[in-house]
């Protein structure tokens, strides 16, 4: 019933075309991460999904039904914002029942959803707070809490965390997720920040000046990018870009890097390598000099030098790097990633 | 944060050093003198009007009363002549509270409406109408003065409680409409976009969700009202009526009577008593009124 699903969306906003063409459907129950740097129109399309823009053309389909102009509240969604946006003259509990009280929802049932959502995001002390005595943390939960009550098809997220200390951050990202598995609604979420994106999506998409560059679960995006930008935008450290190119037999070789990669035939490529599928041991088939090391606590990142270029290794261990030091390491030629140097697409 | 705490100690002892300099004297000089300036007119209104007759013919308007009596301000308020009736001002202050409290009332509830549909819903050509409104406060009101009477007449409204009220609001219009539209702008944008996922209306999100939050700007909108309408004396001339003249205008007919001897002691209460209202406004709501103007120009 909650599925959403977009079909060629054109949005423009002040003579600008911010998304043009757009498809994209999401699965009941699917928690799906609008992923992108910002200024990618992935707000604007989570805003045209929840009907606070008007679109230029396309159609937006809730639950089956077209949606596309419908009022924002008639569309069976709740929304979380960045800033919270509570109330700031209502409590807690009036904020959260605004909606219901509006919809002329019974007391009792009101009563109900509100001790519902309270238990679930441990605000029953909160209830008669003004949202100016709450804490950040606090203030999303109540936010969050706000949509749930609505028990709504569809929750979207426009970047709800990103007000958040890092603590906290990762705290409610728990949350969130646990909220998910509990109860299994339709989500959509907005985010720039890789780790969210990661951590809580059944999808990833990843966008890109109003255009979708790869839709995927997380371990897809990140393994099997589908282009230069998603690998760039992915990781931290992010992949490793090498320029070369690939002859008749799929042996790569570029920048004093030679690997066997059993993909393209004599055109240009660019190599792509994740830091941590390079290992750094005696007997490595290639060679560099160590730049820099970070120690991350866990783990340590060491960018070596190989001829022009920097790579960046994760080492899981605790061995020492002298600054200037020789190396040899090993790049695992299965699962790099091999683009087009021309239309940046894998191969 | 030691340091910080030296540094403020050091800080302290250089100020107590230089406490009395030449430039401090001059600047309390200036504003000492620019005090009594202003303040000298108040005190020979205030003691003339404790003054019997025969001591103002004297001639020593600085001088304190001998004969402390508080008849003119009694004659001022309920027995003052204006033209044939000797009723004093007390009518012109009724009047006025009848027109000043809807002419206060409306014009903001008006204006929030209006700064609410320009900042939020952001209409076809709301900058247009805007400004259009903007050039209505650049224009002076005695222009308007004989078309709005005509078209007044032509309602039948003219010379009625509804018609001066209905003046004022239109006049006020502008600045309201500025006011909160301003205010309106610096409220966060997801807030409205929250209150529309949660079904509100127009009217109902304006009710429910802006109004509550337009506290300390509906107080500054309503000291500038009431101080405005309340010492406007054109307007109330012109657009009330006899029986509805306002305060400032019977103040005017009690001054300017031309029969007998001029009772100085008399018009000075008058006075004093027509201007106490916006200057009780001031002392009382004054804190609110600048904090009101910085809530609206720095955080919303």
């Amino acid at each position: 019933m909650s599925n959403v699903s977009v079909r060629k969306l054109c949005i423009t906003l002040g003579g600008n075309e911010i998304i043009k063409d757009l498809d994209l459907a999401v699965d009941e129950g699917e928690f799906l991460v609008l992923l992108g740097p910002s200024g990618c129109g992935k707000s604007t399309l989570l805003h045209s999904i929840a009907g606070l823009i008007d679109v230029s053309g396309g159609t937006v389909e809730i639950g089956g039904e077209d949606m596309t102009w419908a009022d924002p509240s008639e569309r069976h969604i709740g929304m979380v914002f960045q800033s919270y946006a509570l109330y700031p003259t209502m409590t807690v509990e009036k904020n959260m029942s605004f909606g219901l009280r509006i919809a002329g929802t019974p007391k009792a049932e009101i009563a109900r959803r509100i001790a519902r959502a309270a238990e679930m995001l441990h605000l029953e002390a909160l209830l008669d707070r003004k949202p100016s005595q709450l804490s950040g943390g606090q203030r999303q939960r109540v936010a969050i809490g706000r949509a749930l009550v609505r028990e709504a098809g569809v929750f979207l997220f426009d970047e709800p965390l990103s007000n958040l200390d890092a603590k906290l951050r990762a705290e409610l990202r728990r949350e969130l997720k646990l909220l998910h598995q509990n109860l299994k609604s339709t989500m959509i979420y907005v985010t720039h920040d890789q780790v969210e994106a990661m951590t809580l999506a059944t999808r990833i998409v990843v966008m890109r000046a109003g255009k979708i560059q790869q839709i995927g679960a997380p371990a897809e995006v990140y393994e099997r990018p589908a282009n230069l930008f998603v690998a760039g935008f992915l990781g931290a450290p992010s992949m490793n870009f090498v320029d070369g190119v690939v002859d008749a037999q799929g042996r790569f070789s570029g920048c004093g890097i030679a690997l066997d990669v059993g993909a393209g035939a004599g055109q240009p490529v660019v190599l792509g390598a994740r830091p941590e599928h390079i290992t750094i041991g005696e007997g490595g088939a290639l060679a560099g000099t160590v730049a820099l090391v970070e120690p991350m606590g866990n783990h340590q990142i060491v960018w070596i030098n190989v001829g022009e270029r920097q790579l960046s290794a994760i080492v899981n261990d605790t061995r020492s790097f002298a600054l200037g030091e020789q190396v040899r390491f090993n790049i695992d030629a299965a699962r790099v990633s091999i683009f087009d140097k021309a239309t940046e697409a894998r191969i | 944060m030691k340091g910080a705490r030296m540094k403020g100690e050091r800080m302290k002892q250089v100020s107590k050093k230089s406490g009395f300099t030449p430039a401090r004297i001059g600047i309390y000089a200036f504003l000492i003198s620019a005090a009594l300036f202003f303040l000298l007119p108040l005190y020979v209104m205030l003691v003339t009007s404790f003054k019997p007759m025969e001591e103002i013919r004297l001639g020593n308007i600085f001088a304190l009363p001998i004969q402390f009596t508080i008849d003119p301000w009694r004659e001022a308020w309920s027995g003052a002549c204006t033209g044939v009736s000797c009723e004093g001002i007390r009518g012109g202050f009724w009047n006025s509270v009848a027109i000043a409290v809807p002419s206060t009332i409306l014009p903001i509830l008006l204006g929030a409406l209006n700064g609410y549909a320009l900042s939020f819903w952001k209409p076809r050509g709301a900058s247009l109408l805007f400004g259009i409104l903007m050039v209505g406060a650049f224009i002076p009101l005695q222009v308007m003065i004989y078309p709005l009477v005509r078209v007044l007449a032509t309602f039948g409204l003219f010379g009625s409680l509804a018609g001066i009220v209905l003046v004022h609001m239109i006049f006020a219009m502008p600045v309201m409409t500025l006011l909160f539209r301003n205010y309106y702008a610096a409220l966060p944008h997801e807030l409205f976009q929250a209150a529309r996922i949660d079904g509100g209306g127009f009217f109902r999100i304006f009710a429910w969700v802006m109004l509550p939050m337009s506290l300390p700007i509906i107080v500054v909108a309503a000291i500038m009202q009431v101080t405005g309408v309340w010492n406007d004396y054109i307007l109330g001339l012109v657009f009330a009526g006899r029986e509805n003249a306002p305060m400032t205008v019977q103040l005017n007919n009690v001054i300017n009577t031309t029969t007998g001897t001029r009772l100085y002691n008399v018009n000075m209460a008058a006075t004093i008593l027509t201007s106490l209202v916006p200057l009780a406004i001031y002392f009382i709501s004054g804190r609110w009124f600048v904090r009101g103007i910085a809530a609206g120009a720095v955080k919303g």
